[in-house]
């Protein structure tokens, strides 16, 4: 450990290293709660999950998600933003880190805890201070143009949702395009196009959820087996 | 005046600020706050009570960690007993935990340490006081900046909440800023014993403070 561990402001990790910290970030209505909810009926019985919310200005999104009862109300916690969702989530994380602190204290052993965004706009960007990885959804009624016009939350996260894609058809949008536009920006990092309404479950991204928890899994046994042989020697 | 401090005034300093109104929204709601008049009202009203309090509570810290003594528990305490509203002390828990974690980052220092051991969510003055003391501050300067910050958390709310404009509000600031001085004073010159500290009420912002947690529309904290 190094000398500046006690001030370190984060949570200590548990022994089997702390919970992966996912955001799900997005514009109004791209169907980030939905996800959300998706995500925690399809994972709830393989890993340890808890979720956070970021209203605008209410706990609209925690009430549904505890309506549809996808997870125990003590594993959902709401915080407000004060009319600034980004603030929340990039500039001063305080509130989400309470919350995620307050949520590991109370379940100690969680894989994963979902740190859902409120609603924004394309410039919305997750700090690496609360996130581990970050979603970011779209949809497609919200315009076939937007990927192109590329943005941090487009651009950067480690996975593009492009969610309503049954909707397509409807409102005129050219999914090839969206898919072309989105890789040209993306270098290579994945985008995967959603219909809850067709697939509740989610399951593309609950794959890619499994693969990043894995990863992280692996990150730390590997980590933890090199302190054993710095501590053996 | 050391470049540290002007960090723990700035409104940017990442501790959660953001999403509290210091009772402004609640204000907003009731209709006591419409416009930037309103809002002066509102801040003289409220940088003469509890900002009053919150200075002197945080001068008090300020010299409690100068002196290396660690009697925190029962300067923690005076602040519960002048904060009657017990919405207003998970507000001000709240917020001191935030700075705390924000402080101990920014400028590591014992006195943080020995806070964050003795009390474990302290109050927001106590924490401010420290961290002052922490950037080399006197019990005077984190009395300022705490009656300051008593007032432009509110302001911030009313442009956000309202739309007021931002220009006007300052010039609003601006105005008050012999009161928050006048107060600084006032808070730096309280006595040494901690149970004489100044403890005027605002039964007013104590109600509001109240009804904001029962509220079906909350954009802030408190």
């Amino acid at each position: 450990m190094g000398a500046n561990h006690d001030h370190d402001p984060h949570t200590a990790a548990p022994a089997h290293g702390r919970a992966l910290r996912l955001g799900i970030g997005g514009p109004v209505g791209s169907g980030k709660t939905a996800l959300t909810a998706a995500l925690c009926r399809t994972l709830r019985d393989e890993f340890d999950l808890a979720v956070v919310t970021n209203d605008i200005y209410t706990t609209e999104d925690a009430d549904f998600l505890r309506r549809n009862a996808v997870l125990p109300d003590d594993r959902i916690t709401a915080v407000r933003t004060g009319c600034c969702p980004h603030t929340a989530i990039r500039d001063d994380i305080s509130a989400n880190l309470d919350a995620v602190e307050a949520l590991e204290e109370r379940h100690p052993g969680l894989d994963l805890i979902i740190v859902e965004s409120g609603g924004d706009n394309l410039t919305a960007l997750f700090s690496q201070g609360l996130a581990d990885r970050q979603i970011f959804v779209l949809d497609v009624a919200g315009g076939d143009d937007v990927p192109r016009k590329g943005g941090l939350g487009v651009a950067a996260a480690d996975l593009l949702v492009i969610n309503k894609t049954d909707l397509a058809p409807m409102v005129g949008s050219d999914l090839d395009m969206m898919a072309r536009d989105s890789s040209r920006v993306r270098n290579g990092r994945p985008v995967a196009f959603t219909s809850l309404r067709e697939q509740p479950g989610a399951p593309e991204v609950a794959d890619w959820v499994r693969s990043v928890l894995h990863e992280a899994r692996h990150d730390n046994s590997h980590t933890a087996r090199n302190h054993d042989h710095a501590a053996a020697s | 005046m050391d470049a540290r401090l002007l960090l723990l005034a700035d409104s940017r300093l990442p501790a959660g600020g953001h999403a509290h109104s210091g009772g402004l929204e609640p204000a907003v709601t009731a209709g006591a706050v419409t416009d930037v008049a309103g809002l002066a009202d509102f801040l003289r009203g409220r940088l003469a009570t509890s900002g009053l309090v919150a200075a002197a509570l945080a001068a008090a810290a300020c010299a409690h960690a100068h002196t290396g003594d660690q009697a925190w528990e029962r300067l923690d305490a005076e602040a519960d007993a002048r904060t009657p509203s017990p919405a207003q002390r998970q507000a001000s828990r709240a917020q001191g935990r935030s700075l705390l974690r924000a402080a101990r980052t920014t400028w590591p220092h014992p006195a943080l340490e020995a806070l964050a051991t003795a009390v474990r969510e302290p109050h927001h003055p106590i924490v401010l006081g420290v961290s002052a003391a922490a950037g080399n501050g006197t019990p005077h300067q984190a009395a300022t900046i705490t009656a300051y910050g008593a007032i432009t958390g509110p302001a911030s709310a009313a442009v956000r909440l309202l739309g007021l404009d931002p220009l006007a509000v300052h010039r609003t600031l601006a105005d008050l800023a012999s009161g928050v001085d006048r107060i600084a004073t006032e808070a730096a010159a309280a006595p040494d014993d901690w149970a004489a500290l100044p403890a005027p009420s605002a039964p007013i912002l104590d109600l509001y403070a109240e009804l904001h947690m029962s509220a079906d529309l909350r954009h802030f904290e408190s």
